[in-house]
């Protein structure tokens, strides 16, 4: 029986263990280093907030892995022989496979800052980062004051978990507005003020210049570049993105860059290796996307497509349109299509605000031909199914502000803006769109066909 | 702000410890007139009993109601074993002693709290109520600005099973063995209340309208917390108003106030099964005797669990009742919010369930027919077993045990929806409906899901959520009550809950919205 190795237990190793356990009766092992059990990683935030208990970050019990045949081994791969198809691990043990599946994931980025290595400084990625925090940063009398460094969803995150422990935060970000290379100008400054509205030093345009250690070597402070400030802190987070974690795989024959390196059919350069997730970096980027996309549901995607391969019908990894979602504090963010941080040449852009501050609307369009290009959403909650369609059948501007009731997705009874989106919208443009009453026929148009 | 909440939960505290030390207290004596008076009324013939009453209780001052309700019992008991083996029938007393005793107990009780009953008002309900909202109303601030503060739920005790959840158990399951098996016991507490129920129905307060009152001002009370928690989400601010409502109003004011007018004490809203001596004989014999009125609650509330209900249910699932009408869910949405995370989610869990609520509403429907075919017949019994044994057997594990010991007493154990999730007979026949014929359902936003937990861990039914969601399927569930939670905590937008076509709302898929389109056609066809 063909055996396949995993390497990795997130999200994409186990959904392609899982498919092609639905298609083949191929014998499967996932190898993981960092827990015994799959577990949610975007989950490990409320686990320290203490919404959650870790267990709850397992979205399958314990038991579904014999019962679904799949072998799970705890070690760390030392090396990886391709010649023999062979894992050697740390404690000196070795696996034998057919094919190999490579979904290591992503370790947080040091850009060599002095001090990087000291006690108390830490990303949040894995399962230990999680445990470090509960050593360093278990309430405010042990940790009196941390910072973050880095401004990206990561470190936003870090901010919400320290600050639920009232343990008071300086959030070092580098750009001059929050996250401001991803969310256009109006987005990132409300986030800039979700952040200082809840009680966060935020430094805008500030960069770390080194970590000083105390005596035992513990963090003891911070230096920021631009003013020379120290700021004395138990914990910094090191949250200025995430690159492929591939240390074992550069000693080995496959082919890596800042990933590995894989073909639109999530091959690597070795016959039967195959890297999934955020630690395989595509020859050529799919459209618009980056070449490496550390996101949940891409990982889950490849690991989808990776499964038919193996599984005997080859098949291109091809992404449909792109989409993503996070939180900011309590500020919902949903995005579908691209509105990037500067429009393009060929683009124009409808902002709506909320009176409140917090929530928006940011359409981009095609100025000619009128095409709608994606939005971004702040506190209103839109269906996936609906601007999946809209960009799919490249509908305009217009089309979709007609039909927003459709497009929402707020729990019932919430109050909606899409009259005053809508008017906005006509009065910026001179059109007069008119808004459509919802339309379940309309919205369930894809089960009903 | 802190310190406003540290003293409220003090007052709260000495209110609490107030009530519970009053069981304790009292002065109970009989006169020979009480002893007269229930010796003609319940058409008492034993001897024996009267003489032990004369020579053990009568004229005697008990200073607490337990020594007082033993000297009763027991000569009920002894009285009773006497008569049995001389096969006196008709001396016996049939009574339960614990109720009968209550009788006597309430006349014959008094003493300071009988005395002062407004004082007592306000040292219990009066200071417990103002403590409690002085440590609620100050989370507005504590816990920052509207939106999902489920922030160290998992690191408190009274929270995660820990000591303060354990003691809350141990007082919750106590005061629920007192209101149904000791009533006796607990007569300080209505004379509390008499008052109101004086001003309400006129008549004295037993036992249950101390339970009716104390109920509505724990819903009341813990639905302002519910106001401020979810501030930001209106669904979850009209389905507190509308539990609120339906308790305050067609569970407590209205059947008091019929009683008031001389007719029978009717919940309108409460439905067969889970009202479950709708069709006893008592009852169908009490409406028909009470006239008009008497006649449309008849017909009401068989159109409503055979008509309404069901159809309602298919409109907007069985979240109209169980989470916006129903009192059991009133309950359970208010006081046992901080509570919902601690539902078992596992797949052993959910066999059992279903095992269980089903087996209930066959239960309650084979004790309907026993009851109905005796209401009609007059044979007493079926099969050799006896539709009274049937019946009781129902009301003590069923509606004492199962409705009020463990499901309201186990909250802080085993999450508040105990009783709605394994026990509720009209539960599982919603949720038949639910399943199969109705428009509900919780729409799962496409790709979105990034398998958090949130909506798992907080789903009050023990759902596993999360298992659809990830997975871009529907949640149609017959255990679903539609409270909105789910969606509320998710912090990515993927979950509403909806009302619409019923084509495509089971839509079990392999590949999500997001991927490949050929790839998706590919698997889901399959």
């Amino acid at each position: 029986m063909e055996h396949i190795v995993i390497i990795g237990n997130g999200i994409s190793g186990v959904t392609a263990a899982r498919h092609i356990r639905k298609g083949s009766d191929k014998k499967i092992t996932i190898v993981s280093a960092e827990s015994d059990y799959f577990f949610s990683r975007t989950a490990l935030m409320y686990v320290y907030m203490g919404h959650m208990k870790f267990e709850h970050t397992q979205p399958y019990e314990n038991w579904f892995w014999k019962k679904n045949r799949i072998d799970l081994k705890k070690g760390y791969v030392e090396s990886i022989d391709t010649k023999n198809n062979t894992l050697h691990f740390a404690k000196g043990d070795s696996l034998q496979y057919d094919k190999l599946i490579i979904a290591t994931g992503s370790k947080p980025n040091k850009f060599g800052w002095p001090g990087q290595d000291l006690k108390g400084v830490q990303g949040l990625y894995s399962k230990q980062d999680l445990e470090n925090l509960e050593v360093y940063a278990p309430n405010n009398k042990v940790c009196k004051h941390a910072v973050i460094v880095g401004g990206g969803l990561i470190g936003i995150e870090l901010a919400e978990m320290l600050h639920s422990r009232h343990i008071p935060v300086t959030f070092l970000v580098r750009e001059s507005s929050f996250w401001n290379g991803v969310l256009p100008t109006e987005e990132s400054a409300i986030i800039n003020k979700e952040i200082l509205s809840n009680g966060i030093d935020l430094r805008l345009s500030s960069n770390l210049k080194e970590i000083k250690s105390d005596e035992n070597g513990k963090a003891k402070s911070v230096i920021i570049q631009e003013t020379g400030e120290e700021i004395l802190c138990d914990v910094v987070g090191l949250t200025a993105g995430v690159s492929p974690n591939i240390d074992v795989i550069k000693n080995s024959e496959i082919e890596t860059g800042r990933g590995i390196k894989v073909n639109h059919y999530l091959e690597t350069n070795i016959p039967n290796i195959y890297a999934i997730g955020d630690c395989a970096e595509q020859h050529e980027a799919i459209e618009n996307r980056r070449s490496i996309e550390a996101v949940w549901y891409t990982g889950r995607m490849m690991g989808e497509t990776v499964a038919q391969t193996i599984c005997g019908n080859r098949i291109e990894y091809k992404p449909g349109h792109w989409f993503n979602s996070a939180k900011f504090f309590d500020i919902e963010y949903q995005t579908y299509g691209w509105v990037w941080s500067q429009p393009k040449d060929k683009e124009t852009r409808f902002y709506w605000e909320h009176e409140s501050g917090k929530k928006c609307i940011h359409i981009s369009y095609d100025k000619n031909t009128r095409e709608f290009i994606g939005i971004n959403t702040f506190g209103i909650r839109m269906r996936h199914d609906f601007f999946d369609e809209i960009l799919t059948e490249k509908q305009t501007v217009e089309y979709v502000l007609e039909h927003l009731a459709d497009a929402n997705f707020d729990p019932e009874f919430y109050k909606l803006h899409e009259k005053d989106i809508v008017a906005k919208f006509n009065t910026e443009n001179n059109t007069n769109i008119q808004l459509k009453k919802k339309s379940w026929k309309r919205i369930f148009s894809n089960q009903l066909k | 702000m802190k310190t406003i909440q540290n003293i409220g939960l003090a007052l709260f505290l000495v209110a609490l410890t107030i009530f519970t030390s009053l069981i304790f207290f009292g002065k109970y004596k009989v006169t020979p007139e009480v002893l007269e008076n229930l010796v003609n009324s319940k058409g008492i013939k034993s001897e024996l009993f009267i003489n032990n009453m004369n020579s053990h209780v009568v004229g005697k001052e008990f200073s607490n109601p337990f020594s007082f309700s033993t000297e009763i019992t027991s000569a009920l008991e002894s009285a009773n074993e006497t008569h049995k083996q001389n096969s006196e029938w008709d001396k016996v007393i049939w009574d339960k002693p614990h109720s009968f005793s209550y009788e006597i107990v309430k006349q014959g009780g008094g003493g300071l709290v009988k005395n002062n009953q407004w004082l007592f008002w306000w040292f219990t309900f009066g200071l417990g109520i103002i403590g409690a909202l002085m440590y609620i109303i100050p989370n507005v601030v504590v816990k920052g600005p509207p939106g999902i503060k489920n922030n160290g739920i998992w690191f408190n005790a009274a929270t995660n099973r820990g000591w303060i959840g354990w003691f809350a158990f141990i007082f919750l399951v106590g005061f629920y063995l007192l209101l149904y098996f000791r009533p006796d016991y607990i007569v300080n507490w209505t004379y509390i209340v008499e008052p109101i129920s004086e001003s309400l129905s006129g008549n004295l307060a037993s036992q249950w309208f101390l339970y009716g009152f104390l109920y509505c001002t724990v819903m009341t009370v813990m639905a302002v917390r519910m106001y401020i928690k979810y501030r930001h989400n209106k669904y979850q601010i009209l389905r507190t108003t509308s539990v609120l409502f339906f308790q305050i109003v067609f569970a407590f004011l209205i059947p008091e106030i019929l009683v008031r007018f001389e007719k029978p004490w009717y919940d309108f809203k409460n439905a067969f099964p889970l009202d479950y001596d709708f069709f006893f004989k008592w009852n169908l014999d009490e409406l028909i005797a009470s006239g008009g009125l008497g006649l449309f609650i008849l017909i009401w509330g068989i159109v409503l669990t055979l008509v309404i209900v069901p159809v309602m249910v298919y409109f907007f699932g069985k979240r109209w009742y169980c989470s916006w009408v129903c009192g059991c869910g009133g309950l359970a949405e208010t006081l046992g919010d901080p509570y919902r995370h601690l539902s078992d989610k596992s797949l052993k869990a959910w066999k059992l369930e279903r095992w269980v609520v089903h087996g209930v509403l066959v239960f309650a429907l084979v004790m309907t027919g026993f009851t109905l075919y005796y209401y009609f017949s007059g044979a007493d019994a079926v099969l050799g077993i006896k539709t009274q044994t049937i019946q009781d057997i129902y009301g003590l594990l069923i509606g004492a045990f199962f409705a009020g010991v463990i499901g309201t007493g186990f909250y802080p154990i085993f999450g508040n929806r105990v009783w709605c999730r394994f026990g509720c007979p009209l539960a599982a026949y919603l949720g038949i409906v639910q399943r199969f014929k109705s428009r509900f359902r919780i729409t799962t936003n496409g790709g979105q899901c990034i398998s958090c937990g949130n909506c798992s861990t907080y789903c009050e039914q023990g759902i596993d959520v999360r298992a659809y969601a990830q997975k871009g399927e529907n949640i149609v569930r017959s255990s679903c009550v539609g409270c909105g939670i789910c969606s509320a905590v998710c912090p990515r937008g993927v979950l509403k809950l909806e009302n619409g076509p019923e084509k495509g709302r089971i839509n079990p898929t392999e590949i999500l919205l997001g991927n490949d389109v050929d790839l998706m056609e590919l698997v889901n066809q399959k």
